[in-house]
C-alpha cells in the first residue's frame, strides 16, 4: 500500500491495532476490535472517527457567500453565520457531483467539507464554475478531522472543550483554542449519534486524539473504523456517494429534495432540476427491508411482481436492529411504503418491503 | 497469531478438514481461526442441501459479515452428508469456536477426495506467518 495517503493518525492506527484497507486513496483503518463491537460503542458510548481523508475547501473573498450559493443546491443565505448546512454540489446536468458539508464562517469566508474520493474532482468543478471575487483554496492537507460520536460524547466534549462548546445546538461551527491551536469544532456528523466533528491543523491531530483517548477512558471511549462508519450511517438512511448518489442521480431522485432550493435564482444543475420536476422525477432512493433470509448489498437487482425494476444501492445487516436493510433505486411508481419487492440475494429471490428510514431511531 | 488446531487438514482458502473419527471415508469441514477473524463479526451462513456434490476448491457456501459476502470453498471432492443448522441461528458460533461448534458440513469423500492436497497444522501455521508477514 505504498501509493497510499495516510492520515496524521496513521502511526496511532497502528499502535490500536487497526486492520488498515485502501480508500479514496489513504490507507484507513477499516475495523480495529470488531466492526460490531465498533458500532455498539457508537451507539452506547462514545466512538472516535479518524475522518481526515475528508478533503477541505476554504472560499474567502468579498464575493465568497454568493460564490458558493452559486455552485450548491441550498441556500447559505438561509442560515446565519457560524452554522452549517448539508448539500449536493450538481453538475449542470443536475446529477450529483458530490454531497458536502458547508460552514458558513462569515459572508466572506465558507469552509467546505468534500468526500475524500472527489477531492480534486470537486475542486476542478468548484473553481470552473465560480463566478466573483473569492479564492478557493484546497486545504485538505493542511486538516485532519476527529468525529467524536455517542450519547456519551457531549461529555467527551465538555471534558477536552468545556460545556458551553459541548452545548453546541446541531449544525453549528466554532474555533475552540486547544493547548496553543486552534481546531474547529462542528456539531455534524455521519451516525445520528450526538457529537461532533473537529477539524484539527494536520500536525495537531494526533493530540487531539490522543486527548479524547485518554479524557475518555472511563466513559468506553473507543476507535470507530469505517465498516462500522458505514453501517452506522445506513442505520440512519444517510447516503453514501458513490454508492447511493454519483453522476447519475440526481437529489431528486435521492430524495434530498429537501437540500435543494428551486426558488433561488441561479445555481449549477438549476435548470436540468427543474425539467426533471416539472416532467416527473422518474426514480427514488427509498428504504428497504428484507423480509426473508438474505442481506440486501450494492448492486444486487430489485424486482417487482417478477421484473426487475431498480437496483439496491447499500445494504447490510443492521447490527442495531438485527434488520437486513439497505437503500435501493426504484421507479417513483413502487416507492410507497409497504410495496412488496424482492432482492436477488446472488441467484435467491428473497422478499422486500419498502420501509421508512432511518432505520433506527434512539429510544 | 490466530490458533490452528493439530489434528486438521487445510487449504489455502483457510478452510480445515478434519477426518470424522465416526465415520472412514468422511470429513468435517469449517473454517480456520485466522478465516473466523478476517471474515468479521459472521451475521449469515449459507450451507449447501445434503446430497450436494463438490469438486476440491469449489464454493460450498456463503458466509456474510454486515459488511462483506464471502464464499467458503470445499478442501476436498465429495457429496454432503450433513449440515450444521445451528448456524442458521447462531452464525456467530463460526467466529466463536470454528474448530468445534462451528463447523459447516460432513462431506464423503470421492475417492481420496484430494485430501493428501492439503496443508499439515505446521505447514498451514508457516503459511499464516508468511501471510501476516
Amino acid at each position: 500500500m505504498s501509493d497510499l495517503l495516510r492520515t496524521p493518525l496513521f502511526d496511532i492506527h497502528r499502535r490500536l491495532g487497526a486492520r488498515m484497507v485502501p480508500f479514496a486513496g489513504f490507507e484507513m483503518p477499516v475495523q480495529y476490535d470488531g466492526l460490531v463491537a465498533e458500532h455498539t460503542r457508537t451507539r452506547t458510548s462514545v466512538g472516535l472517527f479518524d475522518v481526515s481523508h475528508m478533503g477541505e475547501v476554504r472560499v474567502a473573498g468579498p464575493d465568497a457567500l454568493d460564490v458558493v450559493n452559486r455552485l450548491i443546491t441550498n441556500d447559505l443565505n438561509r442560515i446565519a453565520d457560524g452554522r452549517a448546512l448539508y448539500t449536493c454540489l450538481c453538475a449542470e446536468d443536475g446529477t450529483i457531483v458530490d454531497d458536502l458539508i458547508v460552514y458558513r464562517l462569515s459572508p466572506q469566508e465558507i469552509f467546505i467539507c468534500v468526500n475524500a474520493g472527489n477531492r480534486a474532482g470537486d475542486f476542478a468543478h468548484m473553481k470552473a464554475h465560480a463566478r466573483g471575487e473569492a479564492t478557493l483554496t484546497d486545504e485538505g492537507d493542511a486538516w485532519g478531522q476527529i468525529a467524536v460520536q455517542g450519547p456519551k460524547a457531549p461529555e467527551l466534549i465538555t471534558r477536552l472543550f468545556g460545556a458551553e462548546v459541548a452545548a453546541q445546538k446541531p449544525f453549528r461551527i466554532q474555533p475552540v483554542a486547544f493547548r496553543g491551536t486552534t481546531v474547529l469544532f462542528a456539531s455534524t456528523g455521519y451516525t445520528g449519534e450526538p457529537g461532533g466533528e473537529i477539524y484539527a491543523p494536520a500536525d495537531s491531530t494526533p493530540a487531539v486524539w490522543e486527548a479524547l483517548e485518554e479524557a475518555g477512558q472511563d466513559l468506553g471511549v473507543g476507535p470507530v473504523g469505517l465498516g462500522a462508519r458505514d453501517t452506522l450511517r445506513l442505520e440512519m438512511g444517510y447516503c453514501l456517494y458513490g454508492n447511493d448518489i454519483d453522476r447519475a442521480t440526481s437529489p431528486l431522485e435521492a430524495g434530498l429534495g429537501w437540500v435543494v432550493r428551486l426558488d433561488k435564482p441561479e445555481f449549477v444543475g438549476r435548470d436540468a432540476l427543474i425539467a426533471q420536476r416539472d416532467a416527473g422525477i422518474p426514480r427514488k432512493l427509498v428504504g428497504i427491508e428484507v423480509t426473508e433470509r438474505g442481506i440486501p448489498r450494492h448492486g444486487y437487482p430489485v424486482l417487482h411482481a417478477g421484473k426487475e425494476v431498480g437496483v439496491v444501492t447499500s445494504g447490510t445487516s443492521s447490527p442495531t436492529t438485527g434488520r437486513s436493510i439497505g437503500l435501493a433505486l426504484i421507479p417513483t411508481s413502487l416507492s410507497e411504503l409497504g410495496t412488496p419487492l424482492a432482492v436477488d440475494c446472488r441467484g435467491k429471490l428473497r422478499a422486500a418491503t419498502v420501509v421508512s428510514t432511518p432505520f433506527y431511531t434512539r429510544a | 497469531m490466530s490458533s490452528v488446531d493439530p489434528d486438521r487438514f487445510y487449504s489455502k482458502e483457510h478452510e480445515w478438514a478434519l477426518p470424522d473419527p465416526d465415520e472412514d471415508g468422511v470429513v468435517i469441514i469449517g473454517v480456520s481461526e485466522y478465516a473466523a477473524e478476517q471474515l468479521g463479526d459472521i451475521v449469515m451462513v449459507e450451507l449447501p442441501a445434503v446430497g450436494d456434490a463438490f469438486e476440491q476448491d469449489e464454493p460450498f457456501g456463503t458466509v456474510e459479515s454486515p459488511k462483506s459476502v464471502s464464499e467458503v470453498f470445499s478442501p476436498v471432492a465429495g457429496e454432503v452428508i450433513a449440515v450444521n443448522d445451528a448456524l442458521e441461528d447462531a452464525p456467530e458460533l463460526v467466529n466463536d469456536s470454528p474448530y468445534t461448534d462451528g463447523w459447516m458440513v460432513k462431506i464423503r469423500l470421492s475417492d481420496d477426495g484430494g485430501l493428501d492436497s492439503l496443508m499439515s497444522a505446521a505447514d498451514y501455521e508457516a503459511f499464516l506467518e508468511d501471510l501476516e508477514g
